[in-house]
């Protein structure tokens, strides 16, 4: 298992199918050591750069965070604006730079595949913290510790996903990396936000089992976990549409009566209105703690890919 | 006229001393397949014909390229486009040998990804693909992981 620790030395993650199961499990209890003792000297005269080229709360504070935590300096900015992105400098240029200031470089950018780009320029390893609506591979391991976490498994649990499955990058990886553990999957959803057909495609070739529902009702008793996320108003080309639905896939804290005791409900954040406040104070809640996770995880992801744990 | 499309075969293959004859490229792809092996480029004899009968791809064409042989790894870039091509080799009026193409496991350079929102199509990077499918073309992008396929295929 050491080993497989070591093969990432000096590796980027940009994709979470960068990874093999082992290396995620790894991981995973890298960040349980963390919890349990999250200020480390670990990252002691190293210089971490997060270059955010669009804006993200959790993410980057998460990260630094993390890396202050372990001793580790930041450079970096979080407004492209500021940048010389805004005299019209290319990735390609950005990355070449910045990457003389650094050990390891954590990437947001909007322009899709840009991660994967910046790792095969970059002499450091980058990490892929969002690349449009392709990749966030440092939120879906924060995702599957939690689950982890709550479950003491991630073995054949069964997932519902809430809300905009179409757009959704998270619920896409997730969902592919779930499914190493024998996963079933309930997908609830308006018929425009539907999962789209390659990712149930993936899952039937993979012998898994998954079920549609355009209702969001009691079938979420039998849920070990609910993933919430947000149905946004901008996905809709009928503005009718979204009006119909806006208020249909909203958790709400009477609806969890019949739930398993173990359920947890974990939401990638921000929240608007898909889960009542009222849910906040159930114990079942559990996204303000799966953000904390993110802390953990990344600085079990940092110390994986610069060698030192 | 007639009696060209009946035997273009023939008229093509005697009609070169050394090179190489493609035949069965289908006729709406013929200027692809001569921008991918950079026919346009080069200052050899070519001749091609096109809108020749044909019962596999209704319409076909053929181009004939004097004193050139490709080798493997460049013919199949145009397995893309003319996934039935057949070769002749010509050596002194006589084909010599006959190939075939087989589209490669992966696409370096020579597709453009049909995401507008890839880095790809914002910076100067080679476009990369894995093959996922080879029957009914299938291309995901190394990068954006977005899927090209043959109806919104686009050759650079």
């Amino acid at each position: 298992m050491i080993n497989s620790t070591r093969l990432m030395k000096n590796k980027s993650l940009v994709s979470i199918d960068d990874l093999s199961t082992d290396e995620i499990l790894r991981i995973l209890d890298l960040a349980a050591e963390f919890e349990i003792n999250p200020v480390q000297n670990l990252l002691d005269k190293k210089v971490i750069a997060t270059l955010f080229f669009e804006p993200s709360t959790r993410t980057r504070l998460s990260f630094e965070s993390a890396i202050n935590r372990l001793g580790g300096r930041v450079v970096g900015f979080s407004d492209a604006s500021i940048s010389s992105v805004s005299k019209g400098e290319t990735l390609n240029d950005t990355i070449r730079t910045v990457n003389n200031y650094c050990d390891l470089i954590v990437m947001r950018h909007p322009i899709e595949g840009s991660a994967r780009y910046a790792s095969e320029i970059s002499t450091v390893p980058v990490i892929n913290a969002g690349d449009g609506a392709n990749q966030h591979p440092t939120q879906t391991l924060l995702d599957l510790y939690s689950i982890r976490k709550t479950q003491d498994t991630l073995e054949n649990l069964n997932i519902f996903m809430v809300g905009d499955l179409k757009y959704g990058r998270t619920v896409h990886s997730l969902m592919m990396a779930m499914s190493r553990w024998n996963a079933t999957f309930n997908f609830i959803s308006p018929e425009e936000l539907k999962m789209p057909d390659e990712f149930k495609l993936y899952l039937e070739n993979m012998g898994l089992k998954y079920y549609e529902h355009s209702d969001f009702t009691d079938i979420i008793s039998r849920a070990d976990i609910i993933y919430m996320t947000r149905v946004q108003r901008e996905r809709f080309s009928d503005p009718m549409e979204y009006e119909k639905v806006k208020n249909i896939y909203v958790l709400r804290d009477e609806m969890l009566k019949n739930t398993k005791p173990n359920m947890r409900i974990l939401h990638p954040l921000p929240r608007v209105n898909e889960i009542h406040i009222n849910v906040d104070s159930n114990s079942k809640a559990y996204y303000f703690e799966q953000a904390l996770n993110g802390v953990y995880t990344r600085q079990a992801i940092l110390c994986t890919l610069l060698g030192i744990r | 006229m007639s009696r060209i499309m009946k035997e273009p075969k023939q008229l093509s293959v005697s009609a070169i001393e050394n090179g190489t004859v493609i035949d069965h490229i289908p006729a709406k792809n013929l200027f692809k397949v001569i921008q991918i092996l950079g026919l346009d480029r080069i200052d050899k004899q070519i001749t091609f014909g096109t809108n020749l009968e044909s019962k596999k791809l209704g319409k076909k064409a053929i181009i004939k390229i004097s004193g050139v042989f490709f080798e493997d790894e460049d013919i199949n870039r145009i397995a893309l486009v003319a996934p039935d091509a057949k070769l002749n080799i010509i050596r002194d009026y006589e084909v010599v040998e006959k190939k075939v193409v087989e589209v490669p496991d992966t696409i370096v350079g020579i597709a453009r990804c049909v995401n507008p929102k890839c880095i790809t199509n914002f910076e100067t990077v080679t476009t990369r693909f894995r093959v996922v499918s080879k029957k009914n073309v299938s291309l995901k992008c190394h990068y954006c992981e977005k899927i090209t396929n043959q109806e919104n295929l686009q050759i650079i």
